[in-house]
């Protein structure tokens, strides 16, 4: 039943945000409703708690994390839900009637239930895990009321400014719970109330202590973190009176008391709560009297009493523990009243400015009556429920002395009579200034009574007023001992809720409150005028956007430090990482293996030469483009010259037809590309690259000699072994690649086929205008077509093609295969183009290349998926013998039919890359 | 033999760095194939040095090369082609949306 | 033998072939052809993640080859949850791009359908130099794909991380040749053995190999110092590509995941946990620079790229734990991120759309035309990147820190994790409030609304995350379960070579 109070609220938004608009009905009362549900489900289901009963309620969520699905409710529950959804339901009433037609829209009941519903959760909640949960969606949705006036630049500033603090105070509260759950070994409240000893005696209790206190301090807006409480004012008034008086900011109070029992006790608890409670009070009393916006007033008001209960709490004395829950209720009510009258007096003024807002008792004699008896009640007069608890506090202070370590315990007393002067005086300006204190000045219109039902929850909480300040053993001693019970665990001390004590100290301590408060007010405009002379210039909200600022300034800055942009500092990341990892690799490790040494000859030592030198060159030599392109030839001619050389033919003529159509290829861009390369870095670094190339070329050297004199021995001799036999081929690397390792050149022939994708993608639209000289100013050759090549291509054509099938047929067996056969063809036909143009050549063999492309693919895939039907895997091969005239007998694998796939996937690539870049130049004619 | 190889491959390395780090587009893509030759070699190199044989075993198993580095540069080399096809296409289309060969084109900081 | 395991590669390969023949065919062709197959590989993901969720590994031998000499393809818990992690992205993905992005270039979908082969044959393959194969298709597909839809951005960001993948390609060959000299093998589960028996000789090789393998994956995972291509490449990509791309980094991450923690394992002999002083100071050195890059960003697409990287310098962290617990917490923050940051780019494109000229600048006033349904979208995608309740990043969050706090190193990962969630919030609620609030008068001239199909595609992806947190106990059980899978090596040596699923053959030697 408790989930299903939690989710009464989060419902309502829904409905409301969903259909309200379609079923023509206030969004108001649909709010009213729900929150009326909610209260009558919690008022019948609190009652046993009454009667000291704790109501569990447990479901399994992640274990593994330890989040369940877990509510709780107790005195201490109670009592802040009856607040939520009381003052709730109050707020909802009078926002009804308080917000223009446009702004009370759903949107703004939606956010208010959502917020409403986070509250309840948290207050409601066993599991800690699921605590935070609804503490963090308490800060996201009031996030969102706060800024629920977006075109308002101060309500966004003052919405970003509150998530900002108390978002980095839920993550600090976070850290803080794990850690507590981690030491206690659960996380539900039960356990963890239990184990207070464990987790004071914990090493790592001050670090629990620091984080807990940052997530209480800010959303409690105690001192330091007090100042984004007024920014929030920015919120629509019922916002302020819901946020600021019975729920946002007590949620941090309600932690204090939710983990009393576990965290209180010590010195590190009494010094640094009843110290940030004791700064906070002070601090947020004196600035109270000198705002000149009531709202400002109100809510430096509202962290003064917060600071108040912090430090009741911070005693850690029974008494103290009970006069602050108390101080809890009153302080709810009288401020959400006092808050809905300033939110009366704006909307009737059009004004909140103090100093233009005066002697409206005239004009609103009801309101003020209502107003002043809620001020009252703040300043702490008796008879009203704020001195009841103002007076608990008083002879707490004093009753510290048993304190005896504390040397410093006479302070409080005298503090708090301070506090309470300062309360009493700005109260009574609050009363004074705004409705006596003359005439008001350039209103914008003239102010009268608002509605009847604007009134009325004003009247609710004045008159809770009364009835506790009189009253109070009737009205709350019931719900104060649950609620204090239930924080302390275990039975309470005797303590009395009556009016008069006789003339104890505490009453003189009143007395002195109220008597220097008026003096103290009288003299307020020597007060004002000393505030003026010495203003304070640095606000919180200033420091924290100026350091926020500077955040995002370092981001700016350290980001374009690290990344200019540019793919040279990315590609010398990339090597210089790569560089020390080798170096870290074989750092104090054997550089050489054991393995046999090859000697060598002058041939190979000259081919060596050579390719050296042309790599070499290439580098040196790469500003003149041709000449390198040709002396990157001449390394790849060299390269599968060293492939021939250590037994590689098939590697051999592969490289050798790749370096002729990836040469073709390159002269091709060349034809458009810049003929020559600026000389565009300085000799700096210049020689920075040539010594990391060393530093490359000398690791890789290394890495090299390691891996050709390790001896470790492969799994290829399966291969060899299995070669003839199971694949059918005696030509080891062929059968490597169609059948052992298949499924590589399965994927090796579907990259050239994106590559060919992508390159028609890219080449679609491209115009580019080639120039009319090479870079010694020779024009071009003129005739595109020469006859010799014309008739040498035409002859060339079958014989290569000739030659293709004899490789692609041998191929299983000798040198050769279907990639190779495929760069034979695709040669062969490129000639074709080159001599007789694209489109000569385009309407003799009229093919689709990507279609040739696809088919490829496809008939890799059938020989593939065939061996299905046989109950084998994918690829698996077979194979057997015919023979046909002129080439003589050969088996007949289905590995061959892989090959054909890779044929025509290879022919159709070269085909669509080389014709592709070669039309360009036709666009270019025909534009 | 070995050391002949390893610093051949050293060399064309060197090289093929200290082209990849050019700022314009062409000695890249010169850089890029120079170090696929290397790279290839390397591979090749992971299966030893054998003279004078070739990976076929019609004539018995006795002394053959490993064939599967050669097998796996073949995969290499193809793929290999296939990237430096499109670098070499991109470069075009780079020319022409960003009006020059420079690797940082365009508006570049 | 048991074909599931092949069809993820299979799928995309054949609607790819098919799409190439059936070039002519029109739209509406390509379109059916494309939804078709990746809602066959999402289903095909999903039966293979309940076959294996009982623990059994899926050994399939390509070619009947039996292990290690032939090529195998392994599902595990892992990759069966990373392929239908990537299923379920590409098609969200892919029901945004129909609604018009894939006009924008010719062979979209082609393209779309081979990245997808890359990706899932990456998260399959049990063989070295075959993940090699499947990363240069995974990456060749994402050139043609950041270059889809053309442009200066575009062709700039292609020309970049083509050169430096290129470079990373000739790296990992590297790895590989020095791998197979060290130990004469290739297969994952052979080297595994293999590396334990590995002498003093083959130390520094095998070394050698782990570590650049480590540069190759770092760079696909945009790890400080190697991610600095991806924000200008990310911000630029048509949105259905970026979306697709946010499981790119996490390939990085689990090939990390997969080869280092399988075959450089703790008892990996000489090579012990070559990676454990690695992890995590460069995943704490990643989430630091990428948090300062999301405050940079003055443009939303380029706020979520930084996120991107920010999630891959969170997981590679979390993994740097090296804990079981850990793993499984690495495992939950992925999925959730990857669902969070794909949704995010869609809704950023929405918002280009509808905000026109202005794009996603943070820094001009310019209305939505749909601020209700975007705003609650960015507000919801906010929440679970940032790892607020009640979306699964928090979860995740929660988790993480947990799994942290043994370890000597919990201080540096309570606060890495802690800030940088701070400062994403705060600059998530800027460009938030930049976006949707600070909106001058603007909202007067409506631009035309960008369609339903997009946002259902973009609400997909988001709900895909608070689907994570609401289903989170059976999530992190799995999670956890696919973590102890991943320490128990010797289950997965065993199973791959057992070759129990070989099937016997006549014409081949040893029964094979």
């Amino acid at each position: 039943m408790l989930s299903l109070l939690v989710c009464v609220p989060f419902a309502g938004a829904l409905l409301i945000s969903s259909s309200a608009s379609r079923l023509r009905v206030q969004p108001a009362w649909l709010a009213g409703l729900t929150v009326m549900l909610g209260l009558a489900l919690l008022l019948t289901q609190g009652l046993p708690v009454y009667g000291g009963e704790v109501l569990l309620e447990r479901r399994e969520w992640m274990a593994t994390i330890g989040l369940s699905l877990a509510f709780r409710l107790d005195g201490l529950g109670l009592l802040f839900a009856q607040l939520i959804l009381g003052i709730g339901l109050l707020v909802v009433l009078y926002a009804r009637y308080y917000l223009s037609t446009a702004e009370g829209g759903p949107r703004f009941y939606a956010y208010l239930l959502l917020f409403m519903g986070a509250m309840l959760g948290l207050v409601l909640s066993e599991n800690l895990l699921q605590m935070l949960m609804f503490w963090e969606l308490t800060s996201l949705t009031s996030f969102l009321l706060i800024g629920f006036r977006r075109r308002d630049a101060a309500a966004r500033q003052g919405a970003r400014l509150a998530l900002m603090i108390t978002g980095a105070g839920g993550l600090a509260l976070l850290a803080a719970v794990i850690l507590m759950g981690q030491v206690v070994g659960s996380y539900e409240l039960s356990m963890v109330l239990q184990s207070g000893q464990t987790i004071e005696n914990h090493r790592l209790y001050p670090v629990i202590m620091t984080l807990f206190l940052l997530g209480v301090a800010t959303k409690s807006a105690q001192f330091p973190f007090h100042f984004w409480l007024p920014h929030a004012m920015s919120a629509p008034t019922p916002v302020s009176a819901y946020l600021h008086s019975a729920t946002m900011v007590k949620a941090g109070i309600f932690l204090l008391g939710r983990f009393f029992p576990v965290l209180a006790g010590t010195d590190l608890w009494f010094y640094s709560v009843s110290s940030m409670g004791l700064v906070t009070l002070l601090l947020g009393a004196y600035f109270a009297l000198f705002q000149h916006d009531i709202k400002g007033l109100l809510a430096y008001s509202t962290i003064s009493h917060l600071g108040l209960i912090t430090l009741l709490f911070g005693l850690g004395t029974p008494l103290g523990e009970i006069a602050a829950i108390f101080h809890i209720l009153n302080h709810a009510v009288f401020k959400a009243s006092l808050f809905m009258a300033a939110g009366i007096i704006d909307h009737e003024t059009g004004s909140r400015d103090m100093r233009r807002i005066n002697g409206l008792f005239r004009f609103m004699p009801y309101t003020a009556l209502l107003a002043m008896v809620a001020a009252a009640a703040m300043a702490g007069v008796p008879l009203l429920n704020g001195f009841l608890s103002k007076e608990m506090f008083f002879s707490e202070t004093l009753g510290l002395r048993w304190l005896s370590e504390a040397e410093w315990h006479w302070l409080f007393p005298w503090a708090a009579t301070l506090a309470g002067v300062f309360a009493v005086a700005y109260s009574l300006r609050f009363i004074h200034d705004v409705f006596f204190n003359g005439e008001p000045r350039d209103l914008a219109r003239t102010p009268h009574e608002p509605p009847r039902w604007m009134k009325f929850p004003v009247e609710v909480l004045v008159v809770l007023c009364l009835a506790v300040g009189t009253l109070p053993n009737i009205t709350v001693r019931p719900l104060l001992e649950v609620a204090a019970t239930a924080v302390l665990q275990q039975p309470l001390p005797e303590f009395s809720l009556s009016i008069w004590h006789g003339f104890t100290t505490p009453f003189i301590m009143s007395l002195v409150a109220l008597s220097g408060g008026v003096l103290l007010y009288s003299g307020r405009q020597w007060l004002f005028a000393a505030q003026d002379r010495f203003p304070l210039r640095l606000s919180g909200k200033t420091i924290v956007e100026r350091l926020i600022n500077r955040l995002f300034d370092l981001g700016h800055w350290i980001d374009a430090a690290l990344d200019n942009r540019s793919l040279r500092r990315y590609s010398l990341f990339l090597l210089v990482s790569a560089l020390a990892m080798g170096v870290v690799a074989f750092w104090g490790q054997p550089l050489a293996g054991s393995g046999a040494r090859t000697a060598s000859d002058p041939g190979t030592l000259l081919g060596g030469l050579l390719l050296g030198s042309g790599a070499l060159a290439t580098a040196l030599m790469h500003r003149n483009r041709l000449v390198a392109v040709l002396m990157l030839g001449l390394v790849g001619l060299m390269t599968s010259l060293l492939f021939a050389r250590f037994s590689a033919p098939d590697l051999a003529l592969t490289q050798l037809l790749v370096e002729i159509v990836t040469v073709i290829l390159l002269l091709l861009a060349m034809f458009y590309l810049p003929q020559a390369t600026p000389d565009e870095s300085g000799w700096s670094r210049g020689s920075r690259d040539a010594a990391l190339g060393v530093l490359a070329g000398a690791g890789v050297a290394t890495l090299c000699y390691a891996m050709l004199t390790s001896s470790a021995d492969s799994i290829s001799a399966f291969h060899l072994a299995e070669s003839k036999p199971g694949g059918g081929g005696t030509n080891v690397v062929n059968v490597i690649l169609v059948d052992f390792r298949a499924f590589d050149t399965l994927g090796e022939i579907t990259v050239l086929g994106i590559a060919a994708v992508g390159i028609l993608a890219m080449l679609t639209g491209l115009v580019l205008r080639g120039p009319q000289q090479d870079w010694l100013s020779r024009p071009w050759f003129s005739d595109p077509h020469p006859l010799i090549l014309v008739t040498v291509s035409r002859l060339l054509l079958p014989i290569a093609l000739l030659v293709a099938t004899f490789l692609f047929l041998r191929g299983h067996n000798e040198p050769g295969g279907g990639f190779i056969a495929g760069l034979v063809t695709g040669v062969a036909l490129i000639l074709q183009y080159i001599a007789e143009g694209s489109r000569a050549t385009h309407a003799r063999l009229p093919w689709n290349h990507l279609g040739l492309i696809g088919a490829g693919i496809l008939i890799v895939l059938f020989t593939g998926v065939v061996s299905w039907l046989f109950g084998y895997p994918l690829l698996t091969s077979t194979y057997s013998y015919v023979s046909l005239p002129l080439i003589g007998t050969f088996e007949l694998a289905s590995a061959m039919l892989f090959d054909l796939g890779v044929y025509l996937a290879v022919v159709g690539t070269v085909l669509l890359i080389l014709a592709g870049i070669g039309r360009l130049s036709l666009q270019e004619n025909s534009t | 033999m070995e050391i002949l190889v390893s610093i051949l491959i050293g060399v064309m390395t060197a090289s093929a760095v200290y082209l990849l780090l050019r700022a314009r587009i062409f000695p890249v893509v010169l850089g890029l194939s120079l170090l696929g030759y290397a790279v290839n070699i390397l591979l090749f190199a992971s299966g030893r040095l054998q003279l004078d044989s070739a990976p076929l075993v019609e004539h018995g198993l006795a002394q053959l090369p490993d064939p599967l580095p050669q097998a796996l540069v073949l995969t290499a080399i193809v793929i290999g082609f296939g990237m430096t096809a499109f670098l070499v296409v991109l470069a075009l289309r780079a020319l022409h949306e960003l009006g020059d060969d420079h690797m940082d084109g365009g508006d570049r900081p | 033998m048991n074909h599931l395991v092949v069809l993820p590669v299979l799928i995309p390969l054949l609607a790819g072939a098919l799409l190439l023949l059936t070039a002519r065919a029109g739209k509406t062709v390509e379109r059916s052809i494309g939804l078709l197959a990746t809602t066959a590989m999402l289903v095909t993901a999903l039966a293979l993640l309940s076959q294996v969720s009982a623990g059994e590994l899926m050994v399939y031998y390509s070619g009947n080859w039996p292990a290690p000499y032939g090529i195998v393809l392994v599902a595990d818990r892992l990759s069966a949850l990373m392929l239908s992690l990537a299923a379920l992205l590409a098609l969200a993905s892919l029901l945004y791009a129909i609604s018009g992005e894939d006009r924008l270039g010719p062979r979209f979908h082609v393209l779309f359908q081979m990245q997808l082969l890359g990706i899932n044959g990456a998260f399959l393959t049990g063989d070295l130099f075959n993940l090699f194969v499947f990363f240069e298709i995974l990456l060749i597909a994402s050139y043609a794909l950041q270059l889809h839809g053309g442009g200066r951005a575009r062709v700039r960001a292609a020309l970049h991380i083509v050169v430096l993948n290129l470079l990373g390609s000739a790296i990992f060959l590297v790895a590989v040749g020095a791998i197979y000299a060290a130990t004469g093998t290739l297969n994952l589960a052979d080297l595994a053995a293999k590396v334990t028996t590995a002498g003093p000789g083959q130390t520094g090789l095998l070394r050698a190999g782990g570590l650049l393998l480590l540069v190759v994956f770092a760079l696909k995972a945009a790890l400080v110092p190697l991610g600095f291509w991806l924000p200008p490449a990310y911000a630029s990509a048509n949105a259905a590509a970026a979306a697709l791309f946010a499981i790119m980094t996490k390939v990085g991450v689990y090939a990390i995941l997969r080869v280092h923690g399988l075959v450089f394992g703790p008892d990996a002999g000489a090579t012990a946990s070559l990676l454990s002083p690695w992890l995590l100071p460069i995943g704490l050195l990643t989430v630091l620079v990428a948090t300062l890059g999301v405050l940079a960003s003055r443009d939303l697409r380029r706020l979520l790229a930084h996120l991107v990287v920010l999630s891959a310098g969170t997981l590679i962290l979390t993994l740097g734990l090296n804990s079981e617990a850990a793993t499984s917490a690495a495992l939950y923050y992925a999925l959730n991120s990857t669902l969070v940051g794909g949704g995010l780019f869609l809704l950023a494109d929405l918002i280009a759309r509808e905000r026109g000229e202005a794009q996603t600048r943070l820094d001009c006033e310019q209305a939505v035309a749909r601020p209700a349904l975007l705003g609650t979208l960015f507000f919801l995608g906010a929440i679970g990147v940032a790892g607020l309740p009640p979306l699964a990043g928090f979860a995740a969050k929660l988790y993480i820190l947990q799994s942290a706090y043994l370890h000597t190193a919990a201080s540096w990962v309570f606060s890495a994790i802690l800030l940088s969630g701070l400062l994403v919030i705060i600059a998530l609620s800027r460009a938030g409030s930049a976006l949707f609030w600070r909106t001058g008068d603007t909202d007067g001239l409506l631009r035309t609304p960008a369609g339903l199909l997009p946002a259902a595609a973009t609400t997909l992806l988001l709900s895909g995350t608070a689907a994570l947190m609401l289903g989170g106990g059976t999530v992190t059980a799995f999670t956890q379960a696919t973590a102890a899978q991943l320490a128990d090596r010797t289950a997965y040596i065993d199973a791959v070579m057992s070759n129990q699923a070989v099937v016997p053959s006549p014409q081949r030697k040893g029964g094979y």
